[in-house]
Parts: structure tokens; C-alpha cells; sequence
């Protein structure tokens, strides 16, 4: 590794416009001509809309129009699609409830879209929103989701009898079964995942501006994926046809899942620029992100673990109801089955799994892919029945998991996946050591003896990332190929451009991208920019999320970068005179390897343009592209262990230490997988802790604002202690396994397993606050 | 509309603006210091905190008006020339942003508790000094990290003045 190679920590190319304030965020562009737009959105979480009388605000000072559902409809742009088809146990398809852009007949969550106000200013918009009279017949609403299984249930959608999305089951049943019936012990466990808001602190955006001579739309917007977004703007919701669509996210803060989806603002205003005849603006506020982002998790899941005599697991039973809101959202059908589902194995060996879920329709926001998206639920729930085993069995909950960790790679697991490599043996030792897990004991006894309750949870987790290879997934349904792309433009004075269907909002791509070119090539990374976010500069990508972007994205430019160096070899061969073979790249130079006969990389770089001396028959330029689809998942693993202090006064929790050993292969910067850890480690504590999105029994959304619902700020949380203990990944060469969930996936339940061992009391669902904990401690 | 003389940057600001507009407004909007960020509308992210007089305020919840005849710094203000501020370089050395949302707002309040505390500072009171500045990326722990860092850079550059 050089200085700024594959594994250095190199601070962040991209920091300076950050911290000097010259970010671009969508809000912060400006647009000749632009209007504004304000969205009317339903108080009812249940509601036909009788009627729309704008005639008071279109008179109002600045107003140039307000539109409304039902014209949205008339004009034929398509409903919202779900991008992952999903089969029910008894073969049907998965009911897809229709999903209008803005709502024309039936409003079905509160904060739903009727009719959109467009004004000269954001103020002038609000204040005409006020004057439009929407008249509303109010229906029965259900926002929980055994509320709405119930028979007499109000009914959201014709489509789905019974509020019922799907009844997917994956696994061998009776296998289960059996092991369920002939076991030593089994483990029984009711669990609720909490719906969680993922709360990006750049509230979602749009800019929208038609270009009426050439019939063509650009799109400035808050996405992780920009051209997923032009793909299904244009195939789905007839927006227009790719190549007279731009869609650009410039500067986006931060997504964690609830960017990657194309939501009705997009779709309004690029409708609306085109009717108005100028650039629409929207800007969402706080509150509307609690309302519209989609939000994530809500599961409520049974669970049953079959242990023999020797205390090693032979199977496991799952039956969980997925909370999908009102509507699909765009990959969330895939989130509680081939996300969730697959993981149940965890790092364990475990000979028969089934598992059920059944997806239900209610008046909340819909719910769909939040940073790990139903692994999450997953690791909690599989972590959650090992500390709750290793109570019932009386064993230790490290020496338990060890007795049945997988050891032994490839490993193929009942549902689906195959484990590649790890050593989970690595990943615990390390966490337990750097715990001092062997002192816990005494420390239990002090704390006791100064009146704390401490405890200590361990998390094992497992997850499959690098999303995903493509026949796979269309095997289980999926509407898109998942690969990345990548090209290589070397400019004729030797700097590089790399373009890539990744995109980084906070990941540090214009850093890391950089590394692996400084690392091949030998050029400091200044040479290197990275270019990504714009449809009509990269030829394509899938965008990121699923802890993609190195193990995928980053091999798509490896891919683009052998490509460029072979042509390059061949033309330095050329100039100096020797054979390809002998060529090797080293700080900057091709040379010949064993001589002192070399030429400095621009200078290959411009005798390519120059096209003046090259090999016979080779074209001119230096530029190459690729399509990298990856083979198979990675997979991340590590240990969390938590140890804590809980005040039994007040049931308040207070962190003594927190330490993470993540397995994630090869580091490309190490400064920022940390990072990534911590961000995600403080998402999973935020959820044991602090975090809940909490509906009312009519569907009436009580925490939509900042105000309500309890982020994780700086002196909630501790400082961490992280380690990497490593296995390289065989299915890609540069041996990446991707670090950008692990986090908020195995954190929760090292919280709550220390939390309960703290108070000597199993049954405690997340957020596990003062309160919660206090009534669980005092409860008979 | 009202006429708000003020100081921004050290550049003196004479603009007509609506008696509703918000102090954030009016560097987004009319200004086009777009740093300075709205993150919740609620005082409670502190995305948009700049400092008038010196002191760290919320530049959502504050009418112009109530800024009428202040000096006002933003995140663009901070910096001497291509001299980062000491409370910036710790940032970008402890990899203390991420999305680089939240991260002027961070700044500049963070700035402000080196100063009201005169840089004699702990993980304990960062943390809690914080509390006002929401961050969904890092996490927390590089930002602690950087401004502890910070504090000592800013005592020397102090000195050195």
C-alpha cells in the first residue's frame, strides 16, 4: 500500500466544501424562473376525498397554480410500482394496492399527497395551501398490524382481501417441525421490531425543470440512485423516455435507505414543470419526512428455537408480521423475505429453519428498506432467542454461540444463502477480549455493591451484502439486474476521471474510488477525480445501498482500470521498445521490468491521444469501461458486546463500554470503515434505546417531529472500541465484504441482551426506555 | 417589508425582506450563503447555527429582525483565506463528517463551547454541550474526537496570536 493506496487512512477529498459551507445540496440550487411547490397532504389516516375547492387560493398573491390527484391521474402519469415480486404459499402473487402520485378518490395514511400548491416563493405556496378547502368523508382506520388481520378490520385496498400483502413461507416445515418435536429444549420468543423513521438530516428534495423545445426534463433530486430513478420515472410512471430525462443528485445528506426509492414529490414536480411551464422547487420539511420518508422495520414475530441435549440448535420456527403502512414502497416488498428471511441461520448452524411472514396493509406511512433493511430484524431476533437460550439453559451466551457457530466455509444454510467464508471464533475472541468479558463477574458484584445493576450483551451478527448478483435475485423476484458500472476516461495530460453508478452521500467515495487508482497506478489521488450522481455523464449504475459500493462498485472500476492499464501496457511496450509481458506499473511509471527503461504515465497517456506512434491497428484515446455483476452476496460478520449500567430508580441506562470486532475483508480506508461503524452502531442504539415512530390506534402518526421523536444525540451514546478481525472475501478480488450496515444490524441486541442481563428480566422490547425499563424492573 | 441592516462576514447587509423571514432565509435565500442548513424546523437538529455577536444561535427559530444591527458569522465566514479554522482542519482530520449536512452547524456551535468553556473541555461536557446538534451519520464519536482536538488547536492559535 502506498500513502494514499488500499488501506491508508486518507482524509476525505471531499471534506473541504463540506466544512467550509460550499456544499451543493438539492435546496441550495437555484433555478432561473423557478416556482415553489406546497403540498397539500390529508390530517386523516383514512378518507375519501370529497372534494377540492382552490378557487380562494388562486387568487391569492403569487400563485400560479394548484393541482390536484385527480388531474395527475387524467394525465396518465402511472401509479407507484413495487420493483420486487413477491409469491404467497399458495402461489398467487403479492396484492399490489393501487398508489396514485397525489391521492384522487382515497386517502390512506396521514401526510398523503391531494393537491400540490405552485407559487412564486415557498411562503407564498404555504400561505395559499391554507386557502385550498379539501372536504374529506373520514373512514375507520387500523394502524396495527394485528388490528388489521382482525376479520371486521376497516380495509384499505379491494386488491387485498383482508389487508393481506402476501403469506410467503421459505424453509422446510416439517423439517422444523420435527426438530421442534424431538427436542432436549426448545426456546419459545415473541419479539416486536420497532418502527423506526430513518431521519437523514438533509430532508428529501426536488427540482424539476422542463424544457419545452426540446421536450426534455431535468431532474435535481435526493437520491442514491439516480439512474434507478430515471429508469422508473421513465418505464413506469411515463414521465418521459430515458434519454430526454437528466437525473442529478448532487450533494445528498445523508440516506440510509430512505433516498434510494422514487417517491410522489419527484413525480409531481417534474408533472408540474412541464404544466406550469417552469422549474418547480419542493423542499421537504422535518415533518413531512416523518410523514412520507418510508419509514423502517415493525415487525412482530414468534419464534421458536429447538435445542438437544447437547445444547446445539436443530431448528427453528419464525412467524412474523411485516408492517408494509399503506402502500408498497418501491423494494419493500423484498425487505421482511429475501432481506430477512435468509439471515435466520445467523452465524449458526442450524439444520432445518421455516420461516412465515405474512405482509399486512395499515394506515401509516409505507415501510421499506432502513440502513440493513430485515437483517436487522433478523440478527436482533436470532441474537435475542441465544441470550434467551443460554438463560434457559443456564449456560454462558458466548460459550453458547460458540458451541454452535459455523466453522467450516463454504456453508450452505437452509434458506438460500452460502456463507462464503468468516471465522466467527475470530470476531467473539477479539470482542471479548477487548471487554475483558473474563472480569465481568467482578465488575457485575462492585457495581451491585454501589447499588447499579450492570450487565453485559453479546451480539454475534451476520449479514449478506454487496447487493447483488443479478440472476439471483431475478430468480426471487426482483425487476432489476443489480451489478454496477464503472469507466476509466484518462485525459491526455495523464489525470484521471473516474465515473461511477455508485453514489456517495457521506460514504466517502471520492476518497476511497480514489485509493484504488492511487494504489494501481501509483499517481497521488489528486490526480484522480471521481465522478458520480448525473445520467448524462455516467453511463449507468445501480446506485447504493446494501453495502454495495465497494464490493460491487469498486470492482466495477477495478474491472474498467485492468482494461485501461492493458491498453496502456500495450502502448508503452510500444514506445519503449519491449514486450507487453515485461511491462509492470510502478509509482507513476510504466517500465520494464528488470530494466531502468520506463515511461511516465502521462506520457503514455498522451502518445494514446497524440496518436502519433501507436501499436498498428490500436484506436486512439485511453478510456474503458465496464459492467461488474457480482457472484455471489458478502458476507459481514462480527461480535458487539455492550456492557452497561441500568439506575433502578429511574430505569435510566447508562454505557460503561461498547466494543465492535467486524470481519469486513479488505479495508480500502480504515478512517472511514470506522466511521461507518459508529454511525451505524449509534442507528442500533438509537433503536434499543431511544427510537420508536408510534401511530395511535387511528392511524394518527404521533411523533413527527424532532420535538417527539427521540433521536440519538452526542450524550446518549458512547465512544466505541473497534477492531477488524479478517477473512478476505473469495468472490471478489479485491476481497471486500462491505461495511456500511453492520452496524445498525448487530447493535440492538447487544443492547438489550445487556440490558435484560442487567435487570435480571428477559421480556424487555425496544426502545427499552427509562420508563419501559423501570415498569419491567418493578413489574410482579 | 422591512429594511434589516446587519453584519454578515463582516460585510455590511442592507436587504427589504418580509417581517415573517426567517434569519436562515435570509442567508439561503437572499444571501446565497447556502452553508448553513435546515435540517427540522423545530430548534432542535441545530443544522443552521451561526453565530450573532459571537454567540451560537438558531437561525430557524430567529425572526430577522431579532438580528437588526448584529454581526452575524456564518460557516463561509470562518475560515481566513484558504486557512481553515482550527474547529474545521479537526474535523476534517478526525473524519468527523459524513453527508456534511450537519457539519456546519456542528462547527460553528462547537466553536462557541470551546469558547464559553475557554477550551478546557472532556468527552462528558462535549457530549452534552452537543446536545443541540443532531448528527444520523457519524455516529457522534470522530465529532467528539475533533472538537476536543480543536480545543487544543484553538488555544494555540489563541496564543500565537
Amino acid at each position: 500500500m502506498g500513502v494514499e493506496g488500499i488501506g491508508a487512512r486518507v482524509v476525505r477529498k471531499e471534506d473541504k466544501r463540506f466544512i467550509t459551507g460550499k456544499g451543493r445540496y438539492v435546496d441550495d440550487i437555484k433555478l432561473q424562473g423557478m416556482t415553489h411547490a406546497h403540498f397539500i397532504r390529508s390530517p386523516h389516516a383514512h378518507a375519501k376525498v370529497k372534494g377540492i375547492d382552490s378557487s380562494a387560493a388562486l387568487k391569492m398573491p403569487g400563485v400560479v397554480a394548484v393541482l390536484t390527484g385527480q388531474e395527475i391521474v387524467d394525465d396518465k402519469v402511472g401509479n407507484l410500482i413495487c420493483g420486487w415480486a413477491i409469491t404467497s404459499k399458495d402461489g398467487s402473487p403479492m396484492k399490489m394496492g393501487a398508489w396514485p402520485a397525489m391521492a384522487p378518490e382515497t386517502v390512506r395514511f396521514v401526510g398523503q399527497a391531494v393537491a400540490v400548491v405552485i407559487a412564486e416563493s415557498k411562503n407564498l405556496a404555504r400561505d395559499a395551501a391554507e386557502a385550498v378547502v379539501v372536504n374529506y368523508e373520514e373512514l375507520p382506520a387500523v394502524a396495527d398490524v394485528h388490528a388489521a388481520i382482525k376479520s371486521g378490520a376497516p380495509q384499505l385496498h379491494p386488491e387485498a382481501p383482508g389487508n393481506q400483502v402476501y403469506d410467503w413461507v421459505i424453509g422446510d416445515e416439517g423439517a422444523a417441525d420435527a426438530a421442534i418435536a424431538k427436542a432436549a429444549n426448545v426456546v419459545k420468543l415473541d419479539v416486536t421490531n420497532n418502527r423506526l423513521a430513518p431521519n437523514a438530516m438533509e430532508p428529501r428534495a426536488a427540482i424539476a425543470d422542463y424544457d419545452s423545445a426540446e421536450e426534455h426534463f431535468t431532474l435535481y433530486t435526493t437520491s442514491q440512485n439516480p439512474h434507478v430513478a430515471r429508469l422508473v420515472l421513465s418505464a413506469f410512471y411515463n414521465i418521459a423516455p430515458e434519454h430526454k430525462l437528466r437525473v442529478i443528485a448532487p450533494d445528498v445528506g445523508g440516506g440510509f435507505g430512505s433516498k434510494i426509492f422514487i417517491y410522489p414529490e419527484e413525480m409531481v414536480a417534474l408533472w408540474a414543470s412541464k404544466k406550469v411551464g417552469r422549474p418547480v422547487k419542493w423542499t421537504g420539511d422535518r415533518t413531512e419526512a416523518f410523514l412520507t420518508d418510508a419509514h423502517g422495520r415493525d415487525h412482530v414475530t414468534h419464534a421458536e428455537m429447538a435445542f438437544d441435549a447437547n445444547n446445539k440448535i436443530i431448528g427453528l420456527k419464525v412467524k412474523t408480521y411485516a408492517n408494509f403502512g399503506a402502500y408498497m414502497s418501491l423494494f419493500s416488498s423484498s425487505v421482511p423475505t429475501y432481506l430477512y428471511a435468509t439471515l435466520l441461520s445467523g452465524q449458526y448452524n442450524i439444520p432445518a429453519i421455516h420461516a412465515e411472514v405474512i405482509g399486512v396493509y395499515t394506515n401509516t406511512t409505507p415501510v421499506d428498506a432502513y440502513r440493513g433493511a430485515g437483517r436487522p430484524e433478523a440478527s436482533y431476533l436470532i441474537e435475542r432467542l441465544m441470550e434467551t437460550a443460554a438463560r434457559q439453559l443456564k449456560v454462558d451466551p458466548a460459550a453458547l454461540r460458540r458451541t454452535n457457530f459455523i466453522t467450516q466455509f463454504p456453508h450452505q444454510t437452509p434458506v438460500i444463502m452460502a456463507y462464503d467464508t468468516g471465522d466467527f471464533n475470530a470476531s467473539l475472541d477479539a470482542a471479548m477480549k477487548a471487554i475483558d468479558y473474563a472480569g465481568f463477574a467482578g465488575r457485575k458484584a462492585k457495581a451491585k455493591a454501589e447499588g447499579k445493576l450492570r450487565g453485559i450483551g453479546v451480539s454475534c451478527y451476520i449479514e449478506a451484502c454487496g447487493i447483488a448478483p443479478s440472476k439471483a435475485v431475478g430468480s426471487l423476484g426482483a425487476g432489476v439486474g443489480l451489478w454496477e458500472s464503472a469507466e476509466v476516461r484518462v485525459n491526455p495530460v495523464g489525470t484521471i476521471e473516474v465515473l461511477t453508478g455508485s453514489h456517495s452521500h457521506g460514504q466517502g467515495h471520492e476518497t476511497t474510488f480514489c485509493q484504488l487508482v492511487a494504489e494501481r497506478l501509483g499517481v497521488p489521488i489528486s490526480q484522480v477525480s471521481i465522478v458520480h450522481g448525473d445520467t448524462d455523464k455516467v453511463q449507468f449504475g445501480m446506485g447504493t445501498y446494501g453495502s454495495r459500493s465497494a464490493a460491487v462498485g469498486l470492482t466495477a472500476i477495478l474491472k474498467a482500470m485492468e482494461k485501461m492499464e492493458s491498453k496502456a501496457k500495450k502502448i508503452a511496450a510500444h514506445a519503449l521498445e519491449a514486450s507487453e509481458g515485461d511491462i509492470v506499473i510502478e509509482n507513476g511509471e510504466f517500465k520494464v521490468a528488470g530494466t531502468d527503461k520506463a515511461i511516465a504515465f502521462p506520457m503514455v497517456a498522451l502518445a494514446a491521444y497524440t496518436a502519433h506512434n501507436l501499436p498498428d491497428g490500436m484506436e486512439p484515446g485511453l478510456k474503458e469501461s465496464a459492467f461488474y455483476d457480482p457472484t455471489n452476496f458478502t458476507f459481514p460478520a462480527g461480535t458487539y458486546i455492550c456492557e452497561l449500567e441500568v439506575d433502578a430508580g429511574t430505569g435510566k441506562t447508562s454505557f460503561v463500554n461498547f466494543v465492535a470486532a467486524d470481519d469486513f475483508g479488505r479495508l480500502i480506508n480504515p478512517m472511514i470503515v470506522e466511521g461507518q461503524v459508529h454511525g451505524g452502531l449509534v442507528q442500533g442504539i438509537g433503536q434499543a434505546l431511544l427510537e420508536h415512530a408510534i401511530y395511535d390506534a387511528n392511524g394518527q402518526p404521533v411523533t413527527a417531529s424532532f420535538m417527539d421523536y427521540a433521536m440519538p444525540r452526542a450524550d446518549d451514546v458512547p465512544s466505541f472500541n473497534l477492531s477488524h478481525t479478517t477473512t478476505l472475501c473469495p468472490g471478489n478480488p479485491l476481497g471486500i465484504k462491505g461495511c456500511g450496515e453492520a452496524g445498525a444490524i448487530g447493535a440492538s441486541a447487544a443492547v438489550i441482551n445487556a440490558i435484560t442481563d442487567a435487570i435480571g428480566k428477559n421480556n424487555l422490547e425496544m426502545p427499552a426506555t427509562p420508563d419501559r425499563v423501570w415498569r419491567t424492573i418493578h413489574a410482579a | 417589508m422591512s429594511t434589516v441592516k446587519l453584519t454578515v462576514n463582516g460585510k455590511a447587509v442592507a436587504v427589504d425582506v418580509e417581517d415573517r423571514t426567517l434569519l436562515v432565509q435570509l442567508l439561503r435565500d437572499h444571501l446565497n450563503l447556502t452553508g448553513t442548513h435546515v435540517g427540522c424546523d423545530t430548534s432542535q437538529c441545530g443544522a443552521c447555527v451561526v453565530h450573532m455577536d459571537g454567540k451560537a444561535v438558531k437561525s430557524c427559530t430567529m425572526l430577522v429582525g431579532q438580528a437588526d444591527g448584529a454581526s452575524i458569522t456564518t460557516i463561509e465566514g470562518i475560515a481566513k483565506g484558504d486557512e481553515l479554522h482550527p474547529m474545521q482542519a479537526a474535523f476534517r482530520d478526525n473524519h468527523g463528517l459524513q453527508c456534511g449536512y450537519c457539519t456546519p452547524g456542528m462547527i460553528m456551535s462547537a466553536i462557541d463551547i470551546v469558547h464559553r468553556y475557554g477550551g478546557q473541555l472532556d468527552e462528558a461536557t462535549v457530549r452534552h454541550e452537543l446536545e443541540g446538534n443532531i448528527c444520523r451519520c457519524t455516529g457522534y464519536h470522530n465529532i467528539v474526537k475533533a472538537v476536543l482536538d480543536a480545543a487544543g488547536r484553538m488555544k494555540v492559535s489563541q496564543a500565537a496570536e
